[in-house]
């Protein structure tokens, strides 16, 4: 869309339904929430079976991607393709592995997929930021197919549906034994999720951040205050492919494997199933929505090995249907109601 | 030469049922502005009805209880084709994308993602994870000789079939009243409705037929594919890159973009098996790149 039609299109965006939650800085009270929530994960984890580790440390990675596409949703951009990222993070630490790296630790190959994942965002956002709507979508699934064909068909480079192994050696010098391997794992993802969402909770207050929201109510006007869109969406683009990749190369360390599927189109559908799912009203959403997403996917899937997509599809519709602010609105209705009604 | 034409063969039996899969997807895009992922589904239910049907009334090839002459097999792919378009097209219409219009274009685009997974599960619910390969129509025509080379003749009649769609696509919207009203809903939805146009029911006839459409591909290349659950995947996303290629919301385009992912992917097939993906992403990025609106997408003014 130009910026022509954008502003033709103007009344029927103030029309649209926007989430009610859209505000970038956090009620205190959902911080104070979150801090609470971290130490509890962080005391209990101990006490957890390895099952359960293994799905949150899954679930918070994930999380961390559907973040990176939030961030996006905030300027009304859906990205259809960050399995682009999360693949490029996560067989990057099986390739620095496969290809004899020097370094078999799993911190600095998270940092290295991290890092390539962030270049092919820099790469990528150059063109991509100019695009808006249905063709922003549209050419990222494009870019994450390529990703996914060469990953597929280059067999002699990527084991082709085989996949690759990404077992690091250990984690920031320490060498777990196989009982303790989870919960070493699962404290490194934690760490590192809890210091990207506070980095994301200070980026929302941020002018950029302030920025992405006034895109997302009127392009125009940013260009016209003096702004530069395409800048805004260029770093956050890059900003949320970093995160993709950091996803990717944790989920490949706790897996153990990768494979071309994390590119595929689906891979990306299902981030942005869990963004809407979770909400975009909060930094803390998209990872409340990773975990709420893992455990009914992992339920589903044990009751019922052929409805689970079924099941999902349904919560899916019935929040976009009946509360577009995903499941952290209704968390917050929930705790404006227990508080009386009165504060919002 | 020989290699050249079998490029041809089949990159033209590709490009009919990406045609006729992409001609719907780009109407219902045309018309309400919604990219319907949901799309992939209407072709594997018509996958699944036809090779069923086929399967049901003449088990092992052989006539069955009923007794039928085998060459009503083609009818019964088209009778499935409008089953599924006509029931399931309203029903989804309805029920769910009527209710999200007018949420911009990323709304719709997830609910449709998720129409799509529940229909993934319902397809496995009916039919079984067992493939269905009813492949009698596609048997009964032999194979004919050019150049000395053997070719199925079936794929011929698909492409007989994405023909004869197109060309009643084109009278539909260029010689009926139907026609007319979508012509004038795409112009401007607002005056339409001013005019006493009742849009919502446009809408409804629209994706209905787009419906039809996907599940006339689907149900007329189950003879040639074993139906097996996550057909709808691959289609979806092809229907995407063919699409885009040929400009969103214009059937010209569409026809133009299965052609050439058609061809591209015979001839990659051919030469170049390891790229039989990677050239169809690439000339969607490529021409993303270039010409966003693809080659026949114009500026703006009217698609279809």
């Amino acid at each position: 869309m130009t910026l022509e039609e954008r502003s033709l299109a103007a009344p029927e965006l103030a029309g649209r339904r926007l989430p009610r939650a859209l505000g970038l800085l956090e009620a205190s009270g959902a911080v104070r929430a979150a801090v609470a929530v971290l130490v509890v994960l962080a005391l209990v984890a101990p006490l957890l079976p390895g099952w359960l580790l293994f799905l949150l440390t899954v679930a918070f990675a994930k999380g961390l991607v559907v973040l990176g596409v939030v961030l996006l949703l905030r300027g009304d951009l859906v990205s259809f393709g960050h399995g682009l990222f999360y693949a490029a993070g996560a067989y990057t630490v099986a390739f620095a592995l496969r290809w004899g790296v020097p370094v078999r630790d799993a911190a600095p190959l998270v940092l290295l997929g991290t890092l390539v994942a962030t270049v092919v965002a820099a790469l990528v956002g150059l063109f991509i930021a100019r695009y808006r709507g249905i063709f922003f979508g549209m050419l990222s699934t494009a870019f994450t197919m390529i990703l996914y064909s060469l990953l597929l068909k280059l067999y002699w480079l990527t084991g082709g549906t085989d996949g690759l192994a990404a077992r690091p050696a250990g984690i920031l010098g320490l060498q777990p034994a196989a009982d303790t391997l989870r919960l070493t794992q699962y404290y490194f993802v934690l760490v590192l999720t809890a210091a990207v969402t506070y980095g994301a909770y200070r980026l929302a207050a941020s002018p950029l951040g302030y920025l992405m929201r006034a895109i997302y109510d009127n392009e125009i006007r940013v260009e016209y205050m003096g702004a530069s869109v395409r800048q805004a969406i260029y770093r956050t683009y890059v900003i949320s492919g970093a995160l993709g990749g950091l996803g990717g190369a944790l989920a490949a360390v706790a897996v153990g494997h990768v494979a071309p599927d994390l590119a595929y189109w689906t891979s990306s559908g299902e981030f942005v199933f869990v963004a809407l799912f979770g909400g975009a009203g909060s930094v803390f959403a998209p990872l409340l929505g990773a975990v709420v997403f893992e455990f009914v996917r992992n339920y589903a899937f044990k009751l019922s090995p052929y409805t689970w997509q079924l099941l999902l599809g349904s919560v899916l519709v019935l929040v976009i249907l009946f509360a577009p602010g995903g499941l952290w609105s209704l968390l917050e209705r929930l705790a404006q109601r227990a508080r009386g009604g009165k504060r919002s | 030469m020989e290699q050249l034409l079998r490029v041809a063969v089949d990159g033209l039996s590709f490009a009919s049922y990406l045609f006729l899969v992409s001609a719907g997807l780009t109407f219902i895009y045309g018309v309400m502005r919604i990219l319907n992922v949901a799309h992939g589904s209407l072709y594997g239910l018509g996958a699944y009805m036809a090779a069923w049907l086929v399967l049901r009334l003449w088990p092992g090839g052989a006539p069955g209880a009923l007794a039928l002459p085998p060459v009503w097999s083609y009818g019964v792919l088209l009778l499935a084709a409008l089953i599924i378009g006509l029931v399931v097209g309203p029903l989804l219409e309805r029920v769910f994308i009527q209710r999200v219009v007018d949420r911009g274009e990323v709304i719709p685009l997830v609910l449709t993602f998720a129409l799509f997974l529940m229909l993934e599960d319902i397809m496995k619910l009916i039919w079984g994870v067992n493939p269905l390969g009813a492949d009698l129509p596609y048997a009964m025509l032999g194979a004919v000789s050019l150049a000395g080379v053997n070719y199925p003749v079936y794929p011929f009649l698909l492409t007989g079939v994405a023909v004869v769609a197109a060309a009643a696509l084109w009278l539909i919207i260029n010689r009926s009243r139907f026609g007319k009203l979508v012509i004038a809903v795409i112009a401007d939805r607002e005056v339409s409705r001013a005019l006493g146009i009742d849009v919502p029911r446009i809408y409804t006839f629209a994706f209905t037929l787009g419906a039809v459409l996907a599940a006339l591909g689907g149900a007329f290349s189950a003879p040639m594919i074993s139906v097996v659950p996550g057909v709808s995947v691959e289609v979806i996303i092809l229907a995407f890159a063919v699409t885009t290629i040929g400009g969103l919301g214009s059937i010209g385009g569409a026809a133009i973009g299965a052609l050439l992912v058609g061809v591209l992917r015979a001839a990659a097939v051919h030469y170049v098996p390891e790229l039989d993906l990677f050239v169809i992403y690439a000339l969607m990025t490529a021409i993303l790149l270039v010409k966003p609106r693809g080659l026949f997408g114009g500026v703006e003014v009217r698609r279809i």
